[in-house]
């Protein structure tokens, strides 16, 4: 398995150079957007869509780490998603709505399932590394299905959001955009530091070469279990926010298809920038939001019920997209933004 | 009472087992000889039932139309191997993933789009309904019975080709090294070609065969994709004969498990929380049955050799 990311990371200078002006516009944009949304007459859905943009940004970013520094193609990566959110779910409705409790709950199930799962995947190499994630993934997705008490198959309503110290400071969807908005921030710092460190540095020389890496005395394994871990860390808290976004648990959050859909915002995005990883998830959420919106403007010359058709099967547009993006746009958007920048 | 119940189930069991062996050979020869993850194999099983609904729909007749689609399932094999995967067989893993979950979500709505989002069924032929006495009192359904043997043909016949005949050969040596079975002047896109049409051409039979008992929908192929990954995991990429024993494993594994394990946890627990457990255990079991397996030979049972 090659990697295509960017290799190396000299000094810092050379590293700010490279960081370009991408992850400051996004986080601007996703600073001003609530403002800029109050003005357009339907802030609920465009804070709404912008903090579910935003969770699964943190969700593809942190698969990232794993993915794009480590080569490790994790295909279970919904599953830390579905921790995070049962863990919301039971919580709350056992009454513990409790932030503080919620969340360190459901970092540690994140972190024991992702230090037992990665200690025994990483054994694996390649096509087996893929496979065994996606079987412990779908393990706990017929977990998932089987726990009666909290909704089997069908899921459950949660019966309240967070609280933050007791306070229902998260029910305003404004509060909690921000509230994402700061995890999201905060986590990519935490990941930015965690890549330019000596710890980044091995992973990212394992990649390249294991056998080498091991030559000069490191220890591959390690950095990579630790490496899955803090992954399935940040994925469990994504899981944390989309199950107070949408109020609502069910297993289809760890559907295998999900850990694809999470790959491929990543590839998207381009892989190992961090930043590229959010943009993946935005462009992957806003093309799945209005692609139908788009053909039904651009099946104006159709008839109203060849038109109604052709909206109602955007994912027949969407998944040859998705092949061609694969074909053509190699090292996703970040990619072209740095070829732009050469040309 | 429970003996009788295992016999059924493990029939059930092998009867499943063998399906899974029907879309796992094509995966693990794609995989093997091209180092080519195929996620849009599932969907070719798919529309292989689809295929068998909507001719045996047209036709009244389930033996003409098997045969008709069986090439037809051939066909949607070579036109997807010659717009999609053709160009990726050179590229990493990841993008190989990435394109055929594309393929996935077109073809699952694809197939809405044309025959609806509603079930199908397909009607089994007159001289294979009803059920069979196969011991006292016992009565199994005998269309299950022919998927069980058209199922082990299909099996006899995979060995002959690969271990008897020069398409077979060539296909264990692109498994063991495809390069140099180009360097020694094979066609090997022509070999690629073979092998991609013909596991297509496999998993729509099985999709076919199973129409029948399940009912058609959209989707109805990504679960038991899963499945097959498992069994090419367990048995070994590459390996057919691994693929084979791998798949009757996870058939029986799954089938009786799930009608077992309760009964059996209930030696150990009390009725209600050995219920309540076995049922949350048995869907697992296969992935913990292959996790065990990996844990102790991280490249599965039979290993290709490299």
């Amino acid at each position: 398995m090659t990697a295509r990311a960017p290799s190396g990371s000299g000094t810092q200078t050379r590293f700010g150079r490279r960081l370009g002006l991408a992850p400051f516009l996004l986080f601007a944009a996703f600073a001003v957007a609530p403002f800029l949304a109050a003005f357009s007459g339907a802030e609920g859905y465009v804070l709404s869509l912008l903090t579910r943009v935003m969770i699964f940004g943190l969700a593809a970013m942190s698969l990232d780490l794993i993915l794009g520094y480590g080569a490790l193609v994790s295909f279970g990566h919904a599953a830390f998603l579905g921790i995070g959110a049962y863990a919301v779910g039971i919580l709350a409705s056992q009454g513990s709505a409790e932030i503080l409790i919620q969340v360190p709950v459901a970092l540690a199930a994140s972190a024991l399932f992702a230090l037992v799962t990665g200690a025994i995947s990483l054994r694996t190499k390649g096509v087996y590394f893929i496979m065994i994630t996606l079987a412990f993934g779908q393990m706990l997705f017929f977990l998932a299905t089987s726990l009666a008490a909290y909704g089997g198959d069908d899921g459950m309503t949660v019966p309240e959001r967070s609280r933050l110290f007791g306070s229902r400071l998260l029910e305003s969807d404004l509060a909690f955009y921000w509230a994402c908005f700061l995890c999201l921030l905060a986590l990519y710092g935490l990941l930015r530091a965690i890549v330019g460190s000596r710890f980044g540095r091995v992973l990212r020389g394992t990649r390249e070469n294991p056998v080498r890496m091991e030559s000069i005395g490191y220890h591959p394994f390690r950095y990579q279990l630790a490496a899955y871990v803090i992954s399935g860390m940040m994925a469990g808290l994504a899981g944390c926010l989309m199950a107070n976004q949408t109020e609502f648990i069910s297993p289809a959050y760890m559907t295998w298809q999900r850990s694809g859909e999470l790959i491929f915002m990543v590839v998207l995005g381009g892989l190992g920038s961090l930043h590229g990883a959010i943009i993946g998830a935005a462009a992957f959420l806003l093309l799945e939001e209005f692609l139908p919106e788009f053909l039904h403007a651009a099946g104006f010359l159709l008839q109203d019920d060849m038109r109604t058709r052709l909206v109602e099967n955007w994912k027949m547009i969407f998944g040859p997209l998705l092949i061609l993006i694969v074909l053509f746009a190699r090292g996703g958007i970040m990619g072209l933004l740095r070829r732009g920048d050469h040309g | 009472m429970t003996a009788t119940l295992l016999f059924v189930q493990s029939l059930n069991g092998l009867q499943f087992g063998l399906i899974l062996f029907l879309i796992a050979a094509g995966l693990t020869l794609v995989f093997g000889v091209m180092d080519f993850i195929n996620l849009a194999h599932g969907v070719q099983y798919m529309v292989g039932a689809y295929l068998m609904a909507a001719f045996s729909a047209w036709t009244g007749n389930f033996g003409w139309a098997l045969l008709l689609a069986l090439p037809s399932a051939l066909a949607v094999g070579l036109v997807l191997e010659a717009l999609v995967f053709r160009h990726l067989y050179d590229r990493d893993h990841l993008d190989q993933v990435l394109a055929t979950f594309g393929v996935i979500l077109f073809l699952n709505q694809g197939v809405k789009f044309v025959w609806g989002a509603a079930p199908l069924n397909v009607p089994a032929p007159g001289w294979l309904a009803g059920s069979v006495e196969i011991a006292d009192g016992l009565l199994y359904p005998v269309y299950r019975l022919a998927i069980i043997a058209a199922g082990l043909l299909v099996a006899a016949m995979l060995y002959l080709i690969v271990n008897h005949t020069r398409v077979g050969m060539l296909v264990r040596a692109g498994a063991s090294n495809a390069p140099m079975v180009s360097a020694l002047g094979v066609n090997i896109r022509r070999l690629f070609m073979i092998v991609f049409g013909f596991g297509a051409m496999l998993a729509g039979f099985a999709g076919a065969m199973v129409a029948p008992i399940l009912s058609v929908e959209p989707g109805m192929g990504d679960n038991i994709l899963i499945l097959a990954f498992v069994v090419i995991v367990i048995g070994g990429i590459g390996s057919i004969r691994g693929a084979f024993v791998a798949a009757l494993l996870v058939g029986l594994v799954d089938t009786v498990g799930r009608s077992f394990a309760p009964n059996l946890l209930r030696l150990l627990l009390d009725p209600a929380t050995a219920s309540q457990a076995g049922r949350a255990l048995a869907p697992m079991l296969i992935y913990i049955f292959m996790a065990a397996i990996l844990f102790f030979r991280p490249s599965g049972l039979f290993p290709a050799k490299r």
